[in-house]
């Protein structure tokens, strides 16, 4: 069950943080509450798993070369395939989606040359092309996702 | 592009920030900083871009957005980038990308992911969005995740086998 506190520290503070020696005071006293409660607030949010972390959220391609890689695979053999895939360290999500192309997962390298190897690789490892469709552009428009929490 | 220097706060960060008083501080320790390298190259980061956005994270899929939909559109590349800012304006979108049409079996090349707490809302999503393209929108469809097989993007552990920062491309349930 969510406080109210919970979902203040959710939607309101997705961005903006801030980067003060006492961060958790200056939210506090933004507030109105204690320092302590908003580091235990955000402790169970952590620890419940609502959100993943509170820190840097990095844009794709910054760090290092990455693309978003697909591969449909016969039904029989989607869950070996996958199992393939998310082995490679360099894989970071890996989806099973309703369609065609029915695996879909990030890859992100050191390099180019790198993130060549690895696709060269999975499609060697399981004898299936890898359609890889990196990045041309990033759309994002700095608005939070602004969550319905109702009923949380 | 951030030095070594960046790129360790980076790494020493991506699994979050200490819920201690003083969380720049503990970071700035762990690597023979100060508490105000960490703080001024964090805010130098976010000027240039490297970090998109400092906070917290949020689980969509705990909160009940069970249903993420990555929607693609073939749209014409003349109109993609007016189209796209358009579209990552929604407030449901919570990603919008350019990405190469890979022809014949791929024609897509706007991708938007949308959430919401039931297939209902992802379908209406999806028609706002076709309305918005209008007559540029040539062919769309919508792939809903059945199952993750594989999100370890902020586990720290994960992360140093990797041995490279995650990036954020798809933390919301791509």
């Amino acid at each position: 069950m969510m406080t109210p506190l919970h979902k203040q520290l959710l939607n309101d503070y997705q961005r903006n943080f801030p980067l003060s020696p006492t961060p958790y005071q200056d939210i506090a006293t933004e507030l109105g509450v204690s320092e302590i409660e908003v580091i235990n607030a955000l402790t169970e949010l952590n620890e419940t798993d609502v959100i993943t972390r509170i820190g840097p959220v990095i844009p794709p391609n910054r760090i290092g070369v990455s693309t978003l890689a697909a591969m449909a695979v016969p039904e029989a053999q989607l869950h070996d395939i996958a199992q393939i895939v998310s082995a490679y360290p360099e894989v970071n999500h890996n989806y099973e989606r309703e369609h065609r192309f029915n695996l879909w997962f990030v890859i992100i390298a050191s390099g180019a040359g790198h993130l060549q190897q690895v696709i060269a690789r999975i499609e060697q490892q399981t004898g299936y092309s890898v359609m890889s469709l990196p990045l041309v552009d990033d759309y994002f428009i700095d608005l939070s996702f602004r969550m319905d929490l109702h009923d949380c | 592009m951030p030095d070594a220097t960046d790129r360790k706060i980076i790494e020493a960060t991506q699994g979050g920030l200490p819920l201690t008083p003083e969380p720049y501080q503990a970071i700035a320790e762990q690597l023979g900083l100060t508490a105000e390298d960490v703080m001024s190259r964090l805010s130098a980061m976010q000027d240039k871009g490297i970090i998109r956005r400092i906070g917290a994270v949020p689980n969509h899929y705990k909160l009940g957005y069970r249903f993420n939909g990555m929607t693609v559109w073939d749209i014409p590349d003349d109109t993609i980038d007016d189209l796209g800012q358009k579209v990552g304006q929604l407030d449901f979108v919570s990603h919008c990308y350019h990405r190469p049409r890979h022809l014949p079996e791929w024609p897509y090349n706007l991708f938007a992911m949308v959430h919401a707490k039931s297939r209902e809302d992802v379908d209406n999503q999806i028609r706002q969005i076709a309305e918005l393209l209008g007559g540029f929108n040539h062919g769309c469809d919508v792939l809903y995740s059945t199952r993750i097989l594989k999100k370890t993007g902020f586990r720290r552990s994960e992360k140093s086998r990797a041995g490279q920062p995650v990036s954020d491309e798809t933390a919301l349930n791509v």
